[in-house]
């Protein structure tokens, strides 16, 4: 290798140009395509159809992956209701067994999933590999745990599984989100029909074959690939008995619509539009840090993402400068190199739907502000953008973007905060940051979101229930809570 | 000199300083010291952490023959390759600061004296200033004083400040580096108003620890008082520089250094003006890992002299 010669003078290269470091990807092996995973087979789709999936940050197709008709769904919803049978009358300490495998095995080959997230939905690599992939074994861990202490998890109370439970998963955490329906559902004694979003289906196939090494009985697991109409058959198909979906608010509404009157169990996890609340004498480079975390984790592809930062106005001018100089420092590119911190944006949609909302912005009288920064030319990137004079009223205070683009507003006594973070339709979460305590405690009393996060965001555990108020969703994810989503008590 | 703060209000001041969240601060070092720092921009970075090293022996066994050997690996690391750059300076107790000046005359590395009653600072100011003045007459071009954290930590703010003013006009021109050792603060809002203090009381460069007690310097430790530095910056336009000390020994750890510096006061402070290690071990590491990175495989440490 070439070596690099000392700078001639103190003033040579003073930048320090972190050289390339991409994570490897020569262990991997993506098929060309994949079958749908019914009945603990790799099957060929009824439908004969298949489509392309697309790594992100460079637009190349990484395989076509099937995509399963109203008959596919209804065989793989039929495999689920026959292996119902026995899994739900095996021990709770057998189900345990086999959830403690699926985890272990998820660990053994976490950089294979992690390179395999990062390729298919273009987060960074470091979030994936420090992120999504442990928080997904520690789920099926967590609730491995639970598989055999049943009676123990609602005392005096006879806790049975509600039979299959249809899950449709969103794109921005594949695996995480797969692990936070699956656990649950497998530990309680239901089986599964899942579909994972049509951008992402490579890691729940890397699931499934996971599935088969663990030797999860037949049907227990299924997994059927597809789009919206995929996703509408799988809730829809009568053999369900729960429903579980995270994604956007308009398709919630038209899974309750549709559920209703079935007698199906129904939980929705949906969009937000977080506060995240600064009062003047917060920790102010931690609450920068906080800030950073909240909006331009995943690239703000986040349902709980931060996305509208409140400011007590006396502090608005320091934490502006510090929060736009910290932005110079986000790395954005390639999502496999290990030092990126702003990946790709999932899809060319997506793209378009930030772009449209950002010039909304623009157009009702917001400032922009966006860092220097050289973007690839291949692939769908965006960059990380603050709002600033933001009225309550914009669409950009309003409305979800689920990109990198956050919104500033201000406030000046706590009433007033609490009154605009709970101005939404949605009630995801919120974050506070304040050095006061009682402050926190005062605050979490008023604010109409399922999580308030106190001087740290995006924060996130198996222990810890996760879910919606008001448009946002309801029903719990994670904890007992999540246990709870998947039994029916006598 | 001008300072940030008023002196009538020194105490209220200090108690109103910003404060800092612990597990956030924690969580942002860590995250900082996962970056994957590989090939050409590795070795610029060890260069330059040769380059900002206070190659230092501070023990009550020096002696004259340590200080010298320990001169001779300053100046030339390793001898035979003249790409390797000399360190940034020598620290050593002012009783051998003429041994050392002797020996570094003509070499560019510069002489730092420990002075104001080194390690504990438990003395009075009139010593600790004569200290100062007779390590600085016997040739020292940069003085590492330590502030009186009994004084700190009782509140005695003045006191602190004073002294470190009485300590900076003794200095006159000589850089002075005022060491606040954060492991005895017991908390970064602690760490945080010394910085302050001690940057409004006229350091040029504030440095985490004598490396006398654990914990020494510490990555979060650093980050605290690398934002006061960019704070203060900010708000005076002065350039303070930064020193972490004690326990640096491996050349991962430098490079942690270097990637939180960078990113958190930017290219200014990427010179030994602005930045320095305090170490004593740290230099074979990096010798070690430059002659890895060049030939591909480690190298026999018996290849490497011991001073």
């Amino acid at each position: 290798m070439a070596i690099a010669k000392r700078p001639s003078t103190e003033m040579g290269q003073r930048l320090f140009e972190y050289a390339a470091a991409p994570e490897a990807t020569d262990h991997l092996k993506i098929a060309d395509s994949y079958a749908l995973f019914v009945g603990g087979r790799f099957v060929e789709p009824h439908s004969r159809r298949r489509f392309a999936t697309v790594n992100p940050a460079t637009e190349e197709t990484l395989s076509e992956v099937a995509e399963a008709d109203e008959t596919d769904v209804d065989r793989a919803v039929t495999a689920a209701a026959d292996a119902f049978r026995s899994w739900s009358r095996l021990s709770g300490a057998k189900r345990a067994r086999y959830i403690f495998r699926l985890s272990r095995l998820m660990q053994e080959r976490a950089r294979e999933l992690a390179v395999l997230e990062t390729m298919d939905g273009g987060k960074p690599i470091k979030e994936s590999r420090d992120v999504d992939v442990p928080l997904a074994a520690a789920h099926f861990f967590y609730y491995a745990g639970w598989a055999d202490k049943l009676e123990w998890a609602f005392p005096n109370r006879r806790p049975r599984p509600l039979g299959v439970a249809a899950q449709v998963i969103p794109w921005n955490f594949p695996l995480l989100m797969l692990a936070w329906k699956i656990a649950p559902a497998l530990a309680a004694g239901n089986t599964v029909v899942l579909k994972p979003a049509e951008t992402t289906p490579l890691s729940a196939l890397a699931f499934a074959d996971i599935c088969q090494q663990a030797d999860l009985p037949p049907g227990v697991v299924n997994i059927v690939t597809g789009a919206g109409s995929t996703g509408a058959a799988v809730v829809g198909h009568p053999g369900v008995g729960k429903v579980a979906f995270t994604g956007s608010t308009e398709v919630g509404k038209q899974i309750q619509r549709a559920t209703a009157g079935s007698g199906k169990h129904l939980t929705l996890e949906l969009g937000g539009k977080a506060a995240n609340i600064v009062f003047e004498d917060a920790p102010l480079d931690q609450a920068i840090e906080g800030i950073v975390n909240g909006i331009y984790f995943n690239q703000g592809h986040v349902c709980c993402a931060g996305s509208r930062l409140l400011v007590q106005e006396s502090i608005v001018e320091p934490l502006l400068a510090k929060l736009k100089s910290r932005l110079g420092t986000l790395r954005v590119g390639d999502p496999l190199d290990k030092n990126t911190d702003v990946g790709a944006i999932n899809s060319r949609a997506q793209l378009e739907k930030i772009e449209g909302l950002v010039n909304s912005g623009i157009e009702e009288g917001a400032e922009i502000y966006q860092p220097e920064c050289r973007l690839p030319e291949r692939g769908y990137w965006f960059r990380p953008t603050i709002f600033t004079n933001v009225a309550q009223s914009y669409r950009i205070a309003r409305e979800e973007i689920f990109g990198p683009v956050l919104s500033v507003l201000t406030f000046r006594t706590p009433d007033e905060a609490v009154e605009k973070a709970n101005n939404t339709p949605y009630g995801l979460s919120a974050g506070v940051w304040t050095d006061k305590g009682s402050r926190i405690l005062w605050l979490v009393e008023r604010m109409r979101a399922g999580v308030v996060w106190a001087n740290t965001f995006n924060r996130f555990d198996p222990t810890s229930p996760f879910g919606g108020y008001k448009e946002s969703g309801f029903g719990r994810e994670g904890g007992l809570h999540g246990l709870a989503a998947y039994v029916e008590l006598s | 000199m001008a300072t940030a703060i008023s002196l009538s209000h020194l105490g209220s001041v200090m108690r109103g300083v910003r404060s800092v969240d612990q597990v956030g601060v924690e969580e942002r070092a860590a995250g900082l010291a996962k970056r994957s720092i590989k090939k050409a921009s590795k070795l610029w970075a060890l260069d330059l952490a040769i380059r900002c090293i206070d190659l230092t022996t501070l023990e009550g066994a020096d002696t004259p023959g340590k200080v010298t050997a320990l001169c001779a690996k300053g100046v030339r690391p390793q001898p035979g390759d003249p790409s390797i750059p000399s360190v940034g300076a020598i620290c050593v107790y002012p009783s051998l600061v003429a041994t050392a000046v002797a020996h570094l005359r003509g070499s560019g590395v510069k002489v730092a004296s420990v002075a104001t009653a080194f390690p504990s600072g438990q003395s009075f100011t009139s010593i600790k200033v004569a200290e100062t003045r007779e390590a600085l007459a016997a040739g020292a071009d940069e003085l590492d004083m330590v502030i009186d954290r009994g004084a700190f930590l009782s509140g005695d703010y003045q006191k602190v400040y004073d002294e470190i003013g009485s300590v900076k006009e003794a200095c006159g021109s000589a850089h002075l580096k005022v060491i606040l050792e954060t492991g005895e603060l017991g908390t970064y809002d602690n760490v945080r108003r010394a910085s302050i203090l001690a940057m409004a009381a006229g350091a040029d460069f504030i440095k985490t620890s004598t490396g006398k007690i654990t914990p020494a310097a510490t990555l979060p430790v650093s980050l605290v008082m690398m934002e006061c530095i960019r704070d203060f910056s900010r708000e005076t336009g002065k350039q303070i520089g930064f020193k972490p000390a004690g326990g640096i020994r491996t050349s991962k750890q430098a490079i942690a250094y270097l990637v939180v510096l960078y990113e958190t006061l930017g290219p200014d402070w990427m010179t030994p003006e602005r930045f320095r290690l305090g170490a004593s071990s740290l230099l074979n590491d990096i010798l070690m890992q430059i002659e890895k990175e060049r030939s591909g495989a480690y190298q026999s440490a018996d290849y490497f002299s011991v001073d």
